[in-house]
């Protein structure tokens, strides 16, 4: 690649952590400075939003009737649009909503209702337009938002395989925390990514990375239910950061 | 490891066994040993007996392991979750590195580890398991110099199973519960903290003439005998390997493969904890400059779509189904033709560490229209 590539980081309907991952690259960040222009980055700069991206990524879900336009305004002026993190990629925590009485969510959260302007769902980016890549997480894994960019920029695909959880969490030598200890987990039916955090930490993975190829959520919920797990028990594990990713969302359909 | 060594047997008790480890690690070697970590006995280093799981038991079933208490036996629990695999083939090794330097690509392979180890309690089907990748690693045309580094330097101390539990074969695969060859010394567990020693090479007869020890009486060679005995006595599950090859290679549309894939997570937890499945694939990590580029290999699993995915043409095992009947009819039949053995050794670990279950035992005795498990 000869110039440096245009970087451009966007903000849908989010928290910031995913963009907040790519300063909190910290022994990496100056390499990435280096060998990118991130022309525009409202949590680290003060640019405008003009021209031309070689990269944007985007952040966060649709749930307004501007984000539903601008979106598209970002892709006209992207050659790659890459999305970062579950609410880009499946709707996030947010999409909880979808299906429920947005009304009365909203009388109940906010104080004065009226000012809220949103549509009745949150719906993930490629709902709206194509997207290129999509980097999965609640928040998106740091080393894999550095390969993303260090593979862009050597002209290769990038690595971030879809496969369960659990080969990391073997990998990295955690003892299984549902054989061992009884303990509902997601692994086996979520994308890798994260390094099997959780797991490292005697907890269940809460599927944060959204679900992984093939992903046989039937036989894991058929196995938590033998555990001892209430229908309304696997329903709310299914519905977290990624409710609105089909394999959860129907499998959380089934149980309630 | 070379020789016959000293058959002799002797008795040596818990400050015999401290004082092995210390010599081992005055010669240089980093010694591995059980301990009790998150609820399962994995192997890490260990300074003295003190770290041993003493008075732990296992009990294992289908996706299922609990530890517990029970006597004051150093080696009464099984296998765990990590097997010796982890040491000799870890999960991820790095190939090599390149730079650009002064124009020109220099490229640098990784060094090996020289490190010597010393691995105490290796159960006899995980001699047999090291014994295959023996086979894969370092018996075909060509070597992997990581896996042939870190064998050269092992010193192993193998212990005859005393107790076996109810995901445990190896009496089917002809692997134990007694360790016929392969270690440095073996110890059998009698009562109160004693053990009955035996050499297996000329290195372990040097050693454990180094240790305080006295020949064993005819009544704790019994009793040596009677612990084997035992373990395999309380072996439920079998595999009938008569006629197994065949009978995997003969049937790829029988139904149970459909029955097993409807039960398969793919979540490739089996093929990590099986002691001899040694995949690995090679990722690439290029420096953010542009400079440098590395090659790191790590595990994979056949119950992957990367695994067999080709360029342009997706992933040849793209079902669930066809994953699950590669995996076992790798293990069970075609490695015959490719090793020259099983390439399963019985240590039950898929079926404990599979999280729904899933056995290998039951599917082949399935397959040939029994009814099988343990
Ligand atoms: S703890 Fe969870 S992620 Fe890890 S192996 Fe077990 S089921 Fe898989
Ligand atoms: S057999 Fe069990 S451990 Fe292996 S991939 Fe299937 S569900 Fe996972
Ligand atoms: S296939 Fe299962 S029982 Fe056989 S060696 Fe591998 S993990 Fe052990």
């Amino acid at each position: 690649m000869g110039a440096k590539p245009r970087l451009g980081v966007f903000k849908f309907s989010s928290c910031d952590g995913c963009q907040l991952s790519l300063l909190d690259c910290e022994d990496e960040l100056l390499a990435i400075v280096g060998a990118i222009d991130i022309a525009y980055f409202p949590e680290a700069t003060r640019a405008d939003d003009t021209g031309h991206y070689d990269i944007a990524l985007v952040e966060g879900s649709v749930t307004t009737l501007h984000e539903a336009k601008i979106i598209h305004s970002i892709r006209e002026r992207s050659t790659r649009l890459i999305t970062i993190g579950a609410c880009a990629t499946s709707g996030g925590i947010q999409a909880l909503k979808n299906g429920a009485d947005v009304a009365e969510f909203i009388s109940a959260v906010y104080a004065h209702p009226d000012y809220i302007a949103t549509l009745d769902s949150a719906t993930p980016i490629k709902d709206h337009v194509p997207v290129d890549y999509e980097l999965r997480g609640c928040p998106i894994a740091k080393h894999q938002l550095i390969e993303l960019i260090a593979a862009t920029l050597a002209g290769r695909w990038p690595r971030t395989p879809p496969h369960a959880t659990c080969m990391e969490c073997k990998r990295a030598g955690h003892v299984c925390v549902m054989v061992a200890q009884g303990t509902p987990c997601l692994g086996p039916v979520t994308h890798a990514g994260c390094g099997a955090l959780c797991p490292g930490y005697a907890r269940g993975c809460y599927g944060c990375f959204g679900p992984k190829e093939n992903a046989n959520t039937a036989a894991l919920a058929a196995r938590l239910a033998e555990d001892g797990a209430t229908g309304r028990d696997i329903r709310r594990l299914f519905s977290t950061y990624n409710a609105n990713a089909p394999a959860f969302r129907q499998e959380a359909q089934r149980h309630g | 490891m070379s020789g016959s060594g000293d058959p002799a047997r002797v008795v040596i008790d818990a400050n015999g066994i401290d004082t092995l480890i210390a010599i081992l690690a005055k010669r240089g070697y980093e010694v591995l040993g059980p301990v009790r970590r998150d609820g399962a006995i994995v192997h890490e280093p260990i300074a003295s007996t003190d770290d041993l799981p003493r008075g732990w038991i296992d009990e294992q079933r289908g996706g299922h392991y609990r530890l517990k208490q029970e006597g004051d036996a150093y080696f009464a629990y099984t296998v765990g979750p990590s097997s010796w695999k982890r040491v000799l083939h870890p999960p991820r090794q790095p190939l090599w590195r390149s730079e650009i330097r002064d124009g020109e690509v220099a490229i640098e392979a990784a060094s090996v580890d020289t490190q010597r180890r010393a691995l105490i309690g290796v159960r006899a089907c995980e001699l047999a398991a090291i014994a295959v990748q023996d086979r894969v690693f370092l018996e075909g045309p060509y070597q992997d110099r990581h896996y042939a580094a870190r064998r050269a330097g092992l010193f192993i101390v193998a212990v005859n199973c005393g107790r076996a539990v109810e995901t445990c074969f190896c009496v089917s695969m002809d692997t134990g519960p007694e360790a016929r060859a392969g270690f440095d010394i073996a110890l059998t567990e009698i009562a109160n903290g004693r053990f009955v020693a035996t050499a297996g090479s000329d290195d372990g007869a040097a050693r454990l003439a180094e240790l305080p020890t006295r020949p064993a009486e005819p009544s704790e060679l019994d009793a040596a005998a009677a612990a084997i005995e035992t373990a395999a006595g309380q072996m439920t599950r079998t595999l009938e390997t008569e006629g197994l090859p065949d009978l995997l290679t003969s049937n790829p549309d029988h139904p149970r493969w459909d029955d097993v894939a409807q039960r398969c997570l793919n979540c490739a937890n089996c093929t990590m904890v099986c002691p001899t499945c040694f995949c690995t694939d090679v990722e690439e990590v290029n420096d953010l400059d542009g400079g440098g580029a590395a090659r790191v290999q790590q595990w994979a699993s056949c119950f992957t779509t990367d695994f067999t995915y080709l360029h342009g043409g997706g992933a040849v095992r793209d079902s669930v189904r066809s994953r699950y009947r590669q995996w076992m009819t790798h293990k069970l039949a075609t490695w015959h033709d490719q090793f020259g053995t099983s390439g399963c050794v019985g240590c039950g670990r898929c079926i404990a560490w599979c999280p729904v279950g899933i056995d290998i035992t039951e599917e082949a005795a399935a397959m040939r229209g029994a009814r099988g498990g343990g």
